[in-house]
């Protein structure tokens, strides 16, 4: 483990901590029903650890899909759409990386392991402009772009954050 | 439901859920208000408790008017400003369509929108070779696109006409829409926003509440209720399907 | 009679190979043209939301129809003892398999997703017709292989009945079920008719014989091999008999629909005001598929004209694909009855006339799929011992003197 992965993971570890009583906070009297919610990391962590969603991120999107689409359980964790809110690219020119260029995460390794999805013929390939997840600087994601300067214009995190929670 | 518990946040509706699920333990069945009673919480599915449906006035429905059909393009980004470009007219999808009816013996005109009708029967699931044509628990019948080959065998079993091919590569699709080339689609009866406990785009922006949305199957629902004082009729009922969307006036 | 003797083509003379290119050229524009629609959509093709189904379905049903049919040879021989036909039991066979294979090919490519053919395979819904068929299509390409091999086998051929009686039975229920994927189609009113399925029987009997003639009398021509007056004879009576069974059914249909009142607009839409469909409808199917040919085989002395019945054949051919036009894209072209009674207006062709143009990527898959079951035949005739090396009257007529 590379000393920055074992500092997300530190992130990680302590975003779930900070994020237990926020969620008591919401839920209120409510709280004999807590859900943990691993998503809601205000840093940014994923929803499973980095580790696990590496190796088996396909195994939850398929499982997920099917509960969804087939059985309307629509929990979050797992959702396509929500990979996508968090895992985004911005580029020079104010767009999001697009499915299929080298910048887009899903495109990244798939490249290079030679995996095809076909995903996005479907699925929005960019964020929903009303639950993009993060400013160009705290996106966990740049990816290749991350070096270059983005023009402000996203949504500010504290307040795409705070609502989609 | 209101307008304005239609517009509350994604926070508040989970609220409502829990809400509801702390309700139905300490309250009796049946006090519970039937806007709660729609929201299920996220990881509880779907279930056959339910059947949704909707019912249709159609002497409130107006001619010229087609609020419903444009709430429906705009929730899920299909029709005229939609992302089909090459397509023809003819191969433009159309999740809801109004008609317009002129008895021939009379020559009474009528209008109405016609979508899916949520057969309990569906003969687009008999037909469907890999099961991708299905009907949820709750009766709402959907494609699962991602197992759909695009044989369009369910085009041609279906009565009603209510499903459309799409003929071409798309980008930019509403996140709530995944839509893509290859694969057949048609009204979901706005499943993501019933599994949330809202209404349908549709009935939310009838300008004449000509359009119920509810629980078949709870007596005591507002559809139940005027289907059992008024009636309601299937369009082609005599071919037994059952459907979820039923015609008052036809 | 003489023992019957089998013998592989040479296959490397000029007409052979200018075949085999002309055949692959066509193959080619085939799958060039399903490559674009995968690649860019079903919006290159004249086929929309209200045609679903197209040119490529009119040539793919057709192809599986005939595919069943063409084993008819094969199954007179073994299953109904009928020596004469036993020489070409193997080619009705190999006929069978390639038909067969040629139209899949085109159902296939022509799916939206044709890339998820492993979906087609693993999922399947039991209550479908389609899945159905796609399970009997693949038995029916197991059955008639063990059959072909019971044949070509010598240490085999003890099994040849059972595998020839089970074929012949897969080969009903496969029609069967290629008719019931329009029979079962409730809200069409131009299907919906239990008809159907015997229907599709006897025209496969009529499409398949059609193809088993031209493809035996090429094949004997091109490789000098004899072929007798005794078969044809019996061969081009045959098909006699099932032009006029599929005419005597087709009546049955269209009168069972002209009796019931729902049924009277479609019918005189297909019959009397339907344009195209109606024009090929009685042109096509009936004058020209139909009543020529059957004129032609049972004329006294067309009927022993070999460039004659040859010519009937492929009129059977040209007829059997206007019988799928008008039955696929006619019956679609005629609006469902939503609201009986009504007049109906709206944005999605509601209530009128729909219009199809077919385009040429949908020819040319439809072609190429043609092609491709004759590719497997011309190869598969240079490795394997599918051609008898005489039909000549001596060896097919067990009382010829
Ligand atoms: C709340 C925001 C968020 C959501 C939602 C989210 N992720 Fe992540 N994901 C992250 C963060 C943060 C990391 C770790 C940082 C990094 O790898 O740069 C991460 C890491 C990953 C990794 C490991 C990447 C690597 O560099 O090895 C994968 C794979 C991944 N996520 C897949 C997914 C998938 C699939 C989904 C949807 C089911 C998803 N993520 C949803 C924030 C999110
Ligand atoms: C042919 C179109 C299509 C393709 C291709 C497709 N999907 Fe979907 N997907 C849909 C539709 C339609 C839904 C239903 C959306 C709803 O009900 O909200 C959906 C829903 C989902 C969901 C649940 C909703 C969400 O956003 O979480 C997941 C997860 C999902 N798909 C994953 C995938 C994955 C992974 C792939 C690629 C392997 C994929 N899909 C390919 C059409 C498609
Ligand atoms: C850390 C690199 C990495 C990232 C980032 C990544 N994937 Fe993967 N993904 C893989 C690898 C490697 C495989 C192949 C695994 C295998 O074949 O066993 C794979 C396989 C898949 C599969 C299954 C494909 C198949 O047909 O078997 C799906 C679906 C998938 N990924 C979806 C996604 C989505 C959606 C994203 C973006 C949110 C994503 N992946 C991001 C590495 C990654």
């Amino acid at each position: 483990m590379t000393v920055g992965q074992l500092s997300r993971q530190c992130i990680l570890a302590a975003g779930l901590l900070l994020a237990l009583p926020a969620l008591a906070d919401e839920t209120g009297p409510l709280a004999v029903v807590p859900k943990p919610r691993a998503e809601a990391n205000p840093e940014f962590g994923c929803v499973r650890p980095e580790e696990d969603m590496r190796k088996h991120h396909m195994d939850y999107l398929m499982v997920h899909r099917d509960d969804t689409l087939r059985r309307g359980i629509r929990t979050r964790d797992f959702s396509l759409a929500e990979c996508v809110n968090c895992h985004i690219t911005p580029k020079p020119d104010g767009q999001y990386a697009r499915f299929g260029e080298k910048e887009h995460f899903c495109s990244s390794c798939h490249t290079y392991a030679a995996v095809r999805i076909d995903c996005f013929e479907c699925h929005r390939d960019t964020p929903d402009p009303e639950k993009v997840r993060e400013t160009a600087q705290q996106n966990p994601h740049r990816g290749l772009a991350a070096d270059s300067n983005h023009p402000a214009g996203i949504m500010p995190v504290s307040a795409t954050v705070g609502e989609a929670r | 439901m209101d307008k304005k518990s239609n517009q509350t946040d994604q926070a508040r509706r989970r609220f409502f859920g829990q809400v509801a699920a702390v309700a139905s333990l300490t309250v009796a069945p049946g006090v519970i208000l039937q806007q709660v009673a729609h929201a299920r919480s996220p990881e509880e599915p779907a279930s056959d408790k339910n059947r949704w449906g909707i019912l249709i006035n159609t002497n409130k429905c107006a001619e010229g008017c087609d609020a419903c059909v444009t709430a429906c393009q705009d929730e899920y980004g299909w029709g005229p400003n939609g992302p089909e470009t090459r397509s023809s007219d003819l191969q433009k999808a159309q999740w809801i369509r109004k008609v317009k009816l002129t008895d021939k013996q009379t020559g009474h005109v009528q209008t109405l929108p016609l979508m899916c009708q949520h057969c309990e029967h569906p003969p687009c699931v008999d037909v469907c070779p890999t099961g991708a044509s299905m009907k949820r628990a709750d009766g709402i019948v959907l494609v699962d696109k991602h197992i759909c080959i695009g044989c369009r065998y369910c085009m041609m079993a279906c009565p009603y006409k209510a499903r459309s091919f799409i003929h071409e590569e798309l980008h930019d699709q509403k996140v709530n829409a995944p839509r893509g080339k290859g694969t057949v689609e048609s009204c979901t009866l706005c499943v993501q926003r019933v599994d949330a406990g809202r209404q349908p785009a549709c009935v939310e922006a009838c300008p004449e509440q000509a359009m119920i949305f509810g629980d078949l199957k709870d007596p005591e629902s507002a559809i139940s209720r005027e289907l059992r004082e008024n009636g309601g009729e299937q369009i082609r009922a005599d071919l037994g399907l059952n459907t979820g969307i039923r015609y008052q006036g036809l | 009679m003489k023992k019957i003797r089998y013998s592989t083509i040479k296959g490397n003379s000029a007409g052979y190979l200018a075949l085999l290119a002309l055949l692959g050229a066509f193959a080619g524009a085939g799958l060039v043209a399903a490559y674009f629609m995968e690649h860019y959509g079903h919006y290159i093709t004249g086929m929309n939301n209200q045609i679903v189904w197209g040119t490529p379905h009119v040539f793919a049903v057709f192809l599986i129809v005939a595919a069943s049919g063409a084993l008819n040879t094969a199954s007179i021989a073994s299953v109904f003892s009928k020596t004469a036909y036993k020489p070409l039991a193997r080619l009705s066979g190999l006929l069978a398999i390639a038909l067969l294979a040629g139209g899949l090919m085109i159902l296939v490519l022509d799916l939206g997703r044709a890339d998820r053919l492993v979906v087609a395979m693993t999922y399947y819904n039991f209550k479908s017709i389609f899945a159905w068929n796609i399970i009997l299509y693949n038995g029916f390409f197991l059955l008639v292989a063990i059959y072909l091999w019971t044949m070509m086998d010598p240490t085999m051929s003890r099994y040849t009945k059972t595998a020839g009686v089970a074929a012949f039975v897969w080969r009903l229920i496969l029609t069967t079920g290629t008719g019931s994927i329009f029979g079962f189609l409730v809200a069409r009113l131009a299907y919906n008719e239990a008809i159907m399925a015997p229907l599709f029987i006897v025209m496969s009997f009529a499409f398949g014989l059609a193809i088993l003639i031209l493809v035996t009398m090429a094949a004997c021509k091109w490789t000098g091999r004899p072929l007798g007056d005794a078969l044809m004879r019996r061969l081009k009576n045959l098909l006699g008999v099932f032009i006029a069974g599929t005419l005597l059914l087709l009546l049955a249909y269209h009168l069972t629909k002209l009796y019931i009142t729902q049924y009277h607009g479609v019918e005189a839409f297909i019959l009397r005001d339907g344009g195209v469909y109606t024009q090929l409808f009685w042109l096509g199917w009936i004058l020209l598929g139909s009543l020529v040919p059957l004129a032609i085989v049972y004329h006294p002395a067309w009927g022993k004209n070999r460039s004659l019945i040859g010519f009937a054949a492929t009129l059977v051919i040209l007829g059997g694909l206007a019988a799928m036009y008008v039955i696929i894209i006619g019956g679609q072209a005629y609006p469902l009855l939503i609201f009986p009674g009504k007049e109906v207006v709206s944005s999605f062709s509601d209530g009128v006339i729909n219009s199809y143009t077919p385009s040429l990527p949908e020819f040319a898959l439809g072609v190429g799929g043609f092609a491709v079951a004759l590719i497997i035949v011309a190869l598969a005739v240079k490795v394997l011992q599918f051609l008898p090396e005489s039909l000549a009257d001596e060896v097919v007529d067990p009382h010829h003197k």
